[in-house]
């Protein structure tokens, strides 16, 4: 068994009743592993909630960690994703500094050339929303950085597969 | 028909047969206990001295029995002082429903007095639990809580009811429990075949090549687990062992599914395991493991583990598979039906005498601490009440150097005929478990083995014993300190016995009988066996015994491994 650490996504749905979040998050931790990202939302059916969870371990422990997944009485399906295979996006908020003209249109382009938009402006900041994955918004952050980052959210991955080509 | 929801309850534990709780009230819990009052010709209560009492019982119940255990408790202290017993079920997969109920649903999250989110704090050691806030939706939960509990991989469930719903009123109607299944969430849960309430259909493939390599393997060695007890599943284990004249270990959770009187059997392995079964183990060229999850007492240091044979992993949860131990090949399901397929497939028969030789030139367990001059050894009390009590006696054990002797030296020969706390390890274990075993076998004998420590722990609930008329037959293996530790303390610290010498009272054969037992103090086997003889005499009057033996305060369980050590690397033999 391969026992390189790599980035999973694990894509779980689940009953949409109370407790159902942290009994999934217990049994991560309950088996020595740190979430890196976890998003959650209604599926077409208002009673199921789909989870696309990410974590870093190696291909045993993913396999392990996805049949004791299976055993939670709320959860119907568990499956990793492929990242060959699949979609991964997660939308962030950067508010960084912008006092002046210059500042604003170089961070304005930087924000188009990653077809982000800016959704908020003051005469001191401003506020731009863009989607992509991890590494895409790592790369958009490390470039806001010397303007300075006032705040900064991200929702964390959705994830899905591709159909079959 | 319309039933409040302490009513529902009560028809939802007759719907699946339940003639017997274990429990203790409390102020949220008053109404269930007044529906109790009104059905008690239906359903028997068992009153413990403690909550923590009636876990064990409701578990020892469920072992013994094979049905589901039930046990009732209030909110707050009631439903803590149950988490133990109920990690205690839940580490070896013991079926058992704890109910509980919480403040009014007005007052939750108020700190309210006796509240606590019980269902927080028993998530990680309950198979599933359950919050009802709705009487509509409580005898559902109630259904799929007693389905979750005794299908698949059995587990302890928790329900917890808050006050308010035990109240409330909605319509009741009776369902067989195999009409459970074609309702509500469980429908849902039998439509995606949920492993909590299933068991997969094992793959034919898998077992035929376990055929190929059962025929080609020289030096085959079967491990009996704990799911071969779970699953009843010895008569089939019995003849999988004749057919393939393959030596048997067994681990503590299989102890009484492989007959104890066997001469195929190394016994106990890993830690305690005997020569025999860790030798064979470090040689054989086939490691067959039925419902054992290669706990680390068992398998000791994974990584040289039986590293000269392929290994196989039968087991009902798919989540065990390769979890501690890297297997060759596995098949997931229920033993007894593996078992089966398993037999009809194999249309050899072995004869490994050369391999058995090389194994049983090692020691059995049986061979270990033979009495020397005027000690009055462990072995000795062991095969004393083996000898005088009848052969189908239930043993409870706590935990600790007396229970380790215990499956040494009592030959079991059936499932649930040993109760052990095995995966959590928990002293006070045994006296609960002891009355559940009574109560739910009321014509069998039971002996409850415990140390001093162990006893000390829950002995209240002798006030049980004594109050249900429950005969049974304590031996207290009193060398006035906590053995197993002590025992660690000497072989790797050095002998610096840092808190285990329990040189203090009280002194248990006085304190049975300020408990209405019968109590005795005894320093030798002749002795011993006079007083065994007689508690058969004494069990019309429904007192139970507290025999108190008195042994060395240096005595060991012999063998021993060092934990992470290689299987065959002794540390004493």
């Amino acid at each position: 068994m391969n026992e390189e650490i790599k980035r999973y996504t694990i894509i779980t749905s689940m009953d949409n009743e109370a407790g159902v979040l942290s009994q999934l998050a217990h049994l991560f931790s309950r088996r020595g592993h740190n979430i890196e990202t976890i998003a959650a939302g209604w599926t077409t059916d208002h009673k199921i909630m789909r989870f696309t969870i990410e974590i870093y371990t190696d291909e045993a422990k993913v396999k392990l960690l996805c049949n004791q997944l299976r055993k939670l009485v709320p959860i119907h399906s568990v499956e990793i994703l492929d990242p060959q295979k699949s979609i991964r996006r997660e939308l962030m908020l950067v508010k960084v500094r912008a006092a002046d003209k210059a500042t604003r249109n170089e961070i304005i382009q930087i924000g188009n050339i990653f077809r982000g938009s800016v959704v908020d402006i003051t005469n001191e900041s401003l506020t731009l929303l863009v989607t992509g994955d991890d590494q895409k918004n790592a790369a958009f952050e490390t470039l806001l950085k010397e303007f300075g980052i006032i705040e900064l959210a991200r929702t964390g991955i959705v994830a899905m597969e591709r159909d079959g080509l | 028909m319309r039933l409040n929801g302490s009513d529902i309850l009560i028809n939802c534990l007759l719907e699946q047969d339940v003639n017997t709780v274990f429990g203790y009230p409390g102020g949220a819990i008053l109404n269930v206990y007044d529906a109790l009052y009104k059905r008690s010709d239906e359903i028997r209560h068992i009153l413990t001295a403690h909550e923590q009492g009636a876990s064990h019982a409701a578990d020892g119940y469920a072992r013994s029995t094979g049905k589901v255990g039930v046990c009732l408790a209030t909110s707050g202290p009631g439903a803590t002082n149950l988490t133990t017993g109920i990690a205690t079920a839940y580490m070896d997969s013991s079926p058992v429903v704890f109910i509980t109920c919480n403040v009014n649903s007005n007052l939750i999250g108020r700190d309210s007095f006796q509240e606590v989110d019980i269902v927080g704090c028993t998530l990680p050691v309950t198979k599933c639990n359950y919050v009802v806030h709705d009487v509509n939706n409580l005898a559902d939960t109630i259904r799929e809580a007693f389905a979750v509990a005794k299908s698949g991989r059995p587990g302890p469930v928790l329900i917890d009811i808050q006050k308010n719903v035990t109240a409330a009123e909605t319509e009741y109607e009776f369902k067989n429990v195999s009409e459970h299944f074609n309702f509500g969430k469980l429908a849902k849960l039998r439509e995606r075949n949920h492993p909590s309430i299933y068991s997969p259909e094992p793959d034919l493939n898998s077992i035929d090549e376990l055929v190929r390599m059962l025929e080609e393997s020289e030096r085959p060695l079967l491990i009996c687990g704990g799911g071969v007890v779970r699953a009843r599943a010895d008569r089939e284990f019995r003849e999988l062992a004749s057919k393939l004249d393959s030596p048997v270990a067994i681990t503590v959770m299989g102890g009484g599914a492989f007959p104890g009187n066997s001469d195929l059997k190394t016994g106990m392995i890993g830690m305690h395991g005997s020569q025999a079964s860790n030798m064979a183990c470090d040689a054989c060229d086939l490691l067959v493991a039925v419902g054992c999850r290669f706990s680390d007492r068992v398998t000791l240091n994974p990584d040289s583990f039986a590293s000269q044979a392929k290994i196989v992993q039968i087991d009902i949860d798919a989540s065990e598979i390769d979890k501690n131990i890297k297997s060759d090949l596995h098949i997931i399901g229920d033993a007894k039906k593996i078992l089966k397929l398993l037999l009809e497939r194999i249309k050899f028969k072995k004869d490994n005498t050369l391999w058995k030789n090389y194994v049983f030139s090692f020691k059995v367990e049986t061979e270990y601490d033979d009495p020397e001059d005027g000690q009055f050894t462990p072995k000795e009390i062991l095969s004393a009440a083996a000898d005088v009590l009848p052969k189908r006696t239930i043993v409870t054990t706590d935990v600790g150097q007396h229970q380790m002797w215990a499956i040494q030296h009592f030959k079991f020969s059936y499932p649930g005929q040993l109760i052990t706390s095995g995966g959590f390890g928990t002293m006070g274990f045994g006296l609960g478990a002891a009355i559940g075993a009574q109560i739910g076998n009321p014509d069998r004998t039971v002996l409850h083995v415990t140390g001093d420590g162990s006893f000390r722990m829950n002995c209240n609930e002798l006030a049980t014993e004594q109050y249900y008329k429950l005969p049974i037959i304590t031996l207290v293996f009193n060398n006035s300190c906590l053995g197993m530790v002590r025992q660690w303390q000497h072989l790797i610290y050095h002998e610096r016995y840092s808190q285990t010498t329990l040189d203090r009272g009280p002194d248990f054969a006085k304190l049975a009988e300020a408990y209405g037992l019968h109590g005795r103090k005894v320093t030798d086997a002749e002795e011993l066996r006079k007083i065994l003889k007689q508690t058969k005499n004494t069990r019309s009057d429904g007192k139970g015994w507290v025999i108190d033996c008195q042994i060395n305060i240096d005595e060991m369980v012999r063998p021993m491994v060092g934990g992470n050590s290689h299987i065959a690397n002794f540390m004493i033999d």
